[in-house]
């Protein structure tokens, strides 16, 4: 029997959502990449955004950001609107989003977590390297600080993107597939990062592609196939029947082979 | 007769015309970099054919109205107007249609220029007496540079490098890191377009000194030449701008010391010549350098392959290796090793050891990152941190 059920009332007044997504509607050409997604996001959490493949997890990131612009939809940051509060938010893309062969050095990178502060015309000053360098030994990459960005390993380079985040400052952090193909050493690293900005009392959002580690790393996850799925508490949600919901057939391959899931 | 011409001792209009090259290939070198960097540097050469239309229309409409076809402003306005009808021609192709932007280009390039020769063409059949000269807009024709139009070469380069100056933090993000650059509130369209418009520029004032066909090599060779130079964005830009300065002054000297010498082909040649310098001797990223380190690497790889079969009694089969080691005073012509080549093997294989437990213990992970089996252990670790290594290698043991 269908029924039409009323969702619960959601009392949380909006400026207390760090993230507040509300009827976002994304389309590629013509077919809905995230269709009519509402997300609040709680404060001082860690989320995963958990899907299949071309599920639509990194367009949501991107559609928040405003790099996509969605068909329709509201996003709010801590109640205001955006692009206002995009200085709140720092975002981690996905590594092969990247000129690799740029002429530039990981402390340049790094610095560029601080352009929207310097605006057009402030100088770098020595606060600023000194600042870069503490966000390079936070990921313990400050050994590389004069090595040009196209000679690290793929985790190395992963890391120094976290720093860049780092150096922004922001009150949530947006991560698309942090850990995908990365070594376990840097796995690790940025792990112990993120959990350090959660006990900060910031939040931390990310695409994340291994089933396995889900309920190691969050503290909510947010199941996604084009439409939600499931939203809430890793230990309430994260179930074989909202997988089941969230994959359909391909579950079993997601499960066994986390990097298949992540192509 | 080249020296004087360097020392700009050949006349008012020679010097008027040095002078103003150089300032052209300054901006061209600045406006360049990031077109280079963004990876859209054949854009600037649809935008330079897509000139030409322009030109001849802007030259039919003036001598319609009863004024001097001829005129320059005129023209040059014409040639920017539809030049940026080109490069919005090529941006809807690529937006709107699912043509890449490579074939966008093509099509706006061979179109624009093709219609603009069909009207050059009718020019000269339709004897209104004054059409001599504009095919000059082609190769660029600079015999009879005025201070005026040097002048304006100069305001466009002062202009161009206050732009790059002020816009040098959304550039270079646009180009590195599109995605990052939006999300930190950057407009990707508008970088996208002040980029294009400091090319259309540079383009248009550089018409008449190099042609429309050739500025895209003072945009382009520049950049790629400060590339090779350089690991840093800031460096790659004042490099360029330095080459391009540099191939156009010393072009334009040259162009000067014969009769009839074009000036924008040999700036080309000039700046040709700094980018094959380059390619060649460039430290980092030359052919020269790489194939010695190549060398290098492959003779290190080779030795400390020898040394670890010296050390495990296995005899080198590689020729090769071999001679590396005899070189080296390793091992004696008949391939046995000399107290030296011992001594090197055994320290060869207490490293390899000290590495196995380095990569075995996650404390070690950013250490043991470092290991491609050439690496000197010593470069990674401290002599502390290694002796802590040593203690858990064990004692040797007799071999049977």
């Amino acid at each position: 029997m269908l029924e039409l059920v009323q969702p619960e009332k959601d009392t949380t007044p909006p400026s207390k959502h760090p993230l507040l997504i509300q009827g976002l509607t994304v389309t590629y050409a013509a077919q809905p990449a995230v269709f009519s997604i509402d997300l609040a996001i709680r404060p001082g959490a860690m989320t995963a955004i958990v899907g299949p493949n071309g599920a639509g997890k990194s367009t949501l990131l991107k559609a928040v950001l405003g790099i996509l612009r969605p068909l329709s939809g509201k996003v709010s940051v801590f109640g205001a609107p955006l692009p206002k509060t995009l200085d709140r938010i720092a975002y981690v893309p996905q590594r092969a989003s990247v000129d690799w062969d740029f002429p530039t050095r990981v402390i340049d990178v790094v610095l560029m977590g601080f352009y929207r502060q310097l605006g057009l015309l402030g100088r770098v000053r020595q606060k600023h390297r000194d600042g870069a360098m503490q966000c390079l030994a936070r990921v313990g990459m400050d050994d590389f600080a004069e090595r040009q960005i196209g000679q690290l390993s793929g985790g190395q380079q992963q890391r120094v993107f976290l720093a860049r985040a780092l150096a922004q400052n922001a009150d949530i952090y947006l991560l698309d597939e942090p850990f995908a193909g990365v070594d376990a050493a840097t796995e690790r690293a940025i792990i112990n990062v993120l959990k350090e900005l959660r006990d900060q009392g910031r939040t931390v959002v990310a695409v994340h592609h291994d089933l396995s580690t889900v309920a190691d790393y969050f503290d909510d996850v947010f199941l996604l196939n084009v439409t939600a799925i499931a939203h809430g508490p890793v230990a309430t949600v994260f179930n074989d029947a909202n997988l089941e919901r969230t994959y359909g057939g391909r579950l079993a391959t997601a499960k066994a082979d986390p990097n298949l899931a992540a192509v | 007769m080249l020296a004087d011409a360097l020392l700009l001792q050949l006349g008012y209009n020679a010097t008027l015309v040095t002078i103003g090259a150089m300032l052209l290939g300054m901006a061209a070198g600045l406006g360049g970099t990031f077109l280079f960097l963004r990876k859209r540097a054949l854009v600037s050469d649809a935008i330079s054919h897509a000139t030409l239309p322009g030109i001849g229309l802007a030259f039919l409409v003036m001598t319609l109205l009863g004024g001097d076809g001829r005129g320059l402003p005129g023209l040059l306005l014409g040639a920017m107007l539809s030049a940026a009808l080109g490069l919005l021609a090529v941006q809807w192709l690529t937006r709107r249609t699912r043509l890449g932007e490579d074939a966008a280009i093509g099509a706006v390039l061979s179109v624009f220029f093709g219609f603009g020769v069909v009207l050059l063409t009718a020019i000269q059949t339709l004897s209104l007496g004054q059409q001599a000269g504009l095919e000059g807009f082609l190769l660029g024709s600079t015999a009879g540079m005025l201070s005026g139009e040097a002048a304006m070469l100069a305001v466009s380069a002062a202009l161009t490098l206050c732009l790059v100056l002020i816009l040098r933090r959304p550039l270079t993000l646009a180009a590195f890191d599109p995605g990052f650059a939006q999300a930190t509130g950057h407009d990707l369209n508008r970088i996208d377009l002040a980029t294009m418009g400091i090319v259309l520029c540079i383009t248009v004032v550089g018409l008449k000194t190099v042609g429309l066909i050739l500025i895209v090599a003072m945009l382009i060779i520049p950049p790629v030449t400060a590339r090779f130079w350089s690991q840093r964005v800031d460096h790659v830009v004042i490099i360029s701008c330095l080459l391009g300065g540099a191939a156009g002054y010393v072009g334009a000297a040259i162009s000067a010391t014969a009769p009839n010498l074009p000036t924008g082909p040999i700036i080309v040649l000039v700046s040709f010549s700094f980018f094959a310098a380059s390619l060649l001797l460039s430290p980092s990223r030359g052919v020269l350098s790489s194939l010695v380190q190549y060398r290098r690497f492959h003779r290190r790889v080779h030795v400390r392959q020898g040394l670890l079969a010296l050390a495990h009694g296995q005899p080198i089969l590689e020729p090769v290796t071999l001679r590396l080691l005899k070189r080296a005073g390793l091992v004696r012509a008949d391939g046995v090793a000399t107290d030296d080549g011992r001594g090197r093997a055994a320290k060869a294989l207490l490293d390899e050891k000290r590495w196995d437990i380095v990569r075995g213990d996650l404390a070690f992970a950013t250490a043991a990152d470092r290991y491609d089996g050439l690496t000197a252990i010593e470069s990674v670790l401290t002599a502390d941190q290694i002796a802590d290594v040593d203690t858990r290698i064990g004692a040797p043991k007799v071999v049977e």
